[in-house]
């Protein structure tokens, strides 16, 4: 297993450079010169030659991505080119915001995920099932900006019960609880339906199996044999449940958008805005390694506690 | 059968097996679909959408571009505007209609581009195996570093606005996907003893790959773009929410949702169609795709 655990690990690594290689060359994708298009349109080229030597863009591209890479190792990632702010001081002020915002809706999908699916695979075919079955396709389906919206139409502007933006102003549990709910409930929809998805199947899968039969006629209570279902289609489930929570970290940028939640996602919509290459960098980059890293440990969980997966 | 019933939520009914095992498979799988009524219904919408689509220039009743501002933000059920109007005044039916075409070329065509390209690379690096196999997959991998809706908006951000930008950025990330799936499809066919047969017989590649490997995995393939059609229209659509996909002042309905977002303190009902429509249309392509899952017998 050891053996297993550190072969994961390093291959992790070129995973991280070829993102890295990714993330760097998204700069030079873009049409047109990444300083020109922030420099005042009166700019004198020397002020723009000038510019480009301070941000060390006049290199040459390999050179250019070593000195970046080297740095973002070190976790500088550069200054803003419109607030002159370090970005990791905005990217670490986001990321905390966009993490509270995914586990809060994780959670919430979760609960709700697991149960649904448990029950629908208990009362298979029933009317429960059925329920659990739509609320999983409508989950999958749903736009999820525009579920925020409506929730903003329904409990904003008709009902006037939440705030319909941002994040809360005053100190408090309470405000905080309800600046988060709405963009909680619209970035739940889709690990919800597909929470509800993966667990009804696994569990269904072993319920089908012979040895819950066997279960069964030994004499086993309803309460006993949902025990053991639930024991072997943990792997499965938990795999599913870590990967959702990776998907709502970098997927929650239409959700934030959508509610000017000062998260990740807020802010590489403003640095894309803005052209701020720096800031659109260290996002990427800081996302995409925390979601290679999720990643890893979901797989290295998934061989605690299934130490078959080691083996194959 | 009870492998299909454990698959999905809508699906065969326990016990409907084909009238006859003489049947060809894919007449089996038409016969499934004829008896799922979620898939058919699906089906039916799916092609409504479609022809309104195709049709928009002939069905509109206004030109989507224009309005005049006297008009704006009629509600629902207005006189000559059946679905109202929008914050310029432009006639929300036209530019629904209109707007279904860009939305569904936005997100039906990074499917087909992963399909085509994935299919090839996932073949090539199956069936090759070796130092190709780890070149493609490897890379691939690279891709697999980022969550779908960020690398589309990070690729968009740094190509900018512009239809042809989200289909490159779409087809970036659903290529991958493809190729993922492509390549375990045909290592598990390749080493079937069939595949071996035709080589012992004296098979070329050329022909083992045309007539026995992509026969087999092509359904598996076909599924799996299926299920991705849904994501990607809601990917488009989300781009041009963003402000970085379809260009105003076209008609698309994520650009639509965006544009109509501030006027929800005005009228309640339709700045909710456009996404109502996205809503619809993917939920039409999950059902579809259930539905072919299911009768195909194909394990997700």
């Amino acid at each position: 297993m050891w053996a297993y655990v550190g072969r994961r690990l390093l291959l992790a690594i070129p995973t991280l450079l070829g993102a890295s290689i990714i993330v760097f060359a998204m700069v030079h994708l873009a049409p047109g010169d990444p300083i020109a298009a922030v420099m005042p349109a009166e700019s004198s080229q020397a002020e723009i030659e000038a510019t480009k030597r301070a941000y060390g863009f006049d290199k040459p591209l390999p050179v250019q991505y070593l000195v970046w890479l080297g740095r973002v190792a070190q976790g500088d990632l550069g200054r803003s080119i419109a607030t002159r702010r370090a970005v990791i001081l905005d990217v670490r002020d986001a990321l905390a915001n966009s993490l509270v915002l995914a586990l809060s809706s994780s959670l919430v999908a979760f609960a709700l995920g697991v149960a649904l699916g448990l029950l629908a695979a208990f009362r298979q075919g029933r009317a429960l099932d059925k329920l659990a079955s739509a609320i999983a396709v409508v989950g999958v389906s749903v736009p999820h900006y525009w579920a925020g919206i409506i929730l903003i139409i329904i409990f904003s502007v008709q009902l006037n019960w939440l705030p319909a933006m941002g994040a809360a102003n005053e100190p408090g549990v309470l405000p905080y609880l309800r600046h988060i709910a709405l963009p909680t409930v619209a970035l739940s929809l889709i690990p919800l339906g597909v929470i509800t998805r993966v667990v009804r199947s696994a569990a269904l899968d072993i319920l089908n199996q012979e040895f819950v039969l066997a279960l069964r006629a030994k004499g086993l209570a309803a309460r006993g044999v949902f025990t053991h279902v639930v024991k072997n289609a943990a792997p499965q489930i938990l795999t599913v449940l870590g990967l959702q929570f990776g998907f709502q970290l970098g997927g929650s940028v239409l959700v934030e958008a959508v509610f000017s939640w000062p998260g990740t996602g807020y802010l590489l919509n403003l640095a894309i805005f803005q052209r701020d290459i720096p800031v659109l960098q260290g996002v990427i980059m800081v996302l995409a390694t925390f979601f290679v890293l999720l990643n890893l440990a979901v797989d290295l969980l998934q061989t605690v506690v299934d130490p078959r997966i080691a083996r194959h | 059968m009870a492998q299909i019933e454990a698959v999905g939520g809508v699906g065969v009914e326990r016990g409907s097996l084909p009238p006859t095992l003489m049947m060809s498979y894919w007449r089996t799988v038409a016969w499934r679909l004829a008896r799922d009524p979620a898939t058919l219904v699906a089906g039916a919408v799916l092609l409504l959408i479609a022809l309104s689509a195709l049709l928009a220039p002939w069905l509109a009743p206004y030109d989507p571009n224009a309005g005049t501002i006297r008009l704006r933000l009629a509600s629902v059920g207005a006189p000559a505007h059946l679905l109202g109007t929008d914050e310029q005044g432009r006639d929300m039916l036209s530019r629904l209609l209109w707007g279904g075409r860009m939305t569904l070329v936005a997100g039906l065509t990074p499917v087909l581009v992963a399909f085509v390209l994935g299919t090839g690379l996932g073949v090539l690096a199956g069936y090759v195996g070796g130092l190709t196999n780890t070149l493609v997959m490897r890379t691939m991998d690279i891709f697999y570093a980022f969550p779908a809706v960020l690398l589309a908006i990070a690729i968009s951000g740094a190509l900018g606005p512009g239809l042809p930008n989200t289909l490159i950025s779409l087809s970036i990330v659903f290529v991958p996907r493809v190729v993922r799936v492509a390549e375990s499809a045909t290592v598990q066919v390749k080493a079937l003893e069939y595949i071996a047969a035709a080589r012992a017989s004296g098979a070329g590649v050329r022909a083992i790959v045309r007539h026995h490997l992509l026969a087999n995995v092509l359904g598996p393939i076909l599924v799996f773009a299926s299920t991705q059609v849904s994501l990607s229209i809601i990917l488009a659509a989300g781009l041009s929410f963003l402000g970085l996909g379809v260009t105003p002042p076209a008609a698309e309905w994520g650009l639509m949702l965006n544009t109509l977002r501030q006027s929800i303190y005005v009228n309640a009902v339709v700045p909710a169609l456009p996404g109502l429509a996205i809503f619809v249309t993917s939920m039409a392509f999950n059902l579809l795709s259930d539905g072919l899952r299911d009768a195909m017998e194909i394990r997700a």
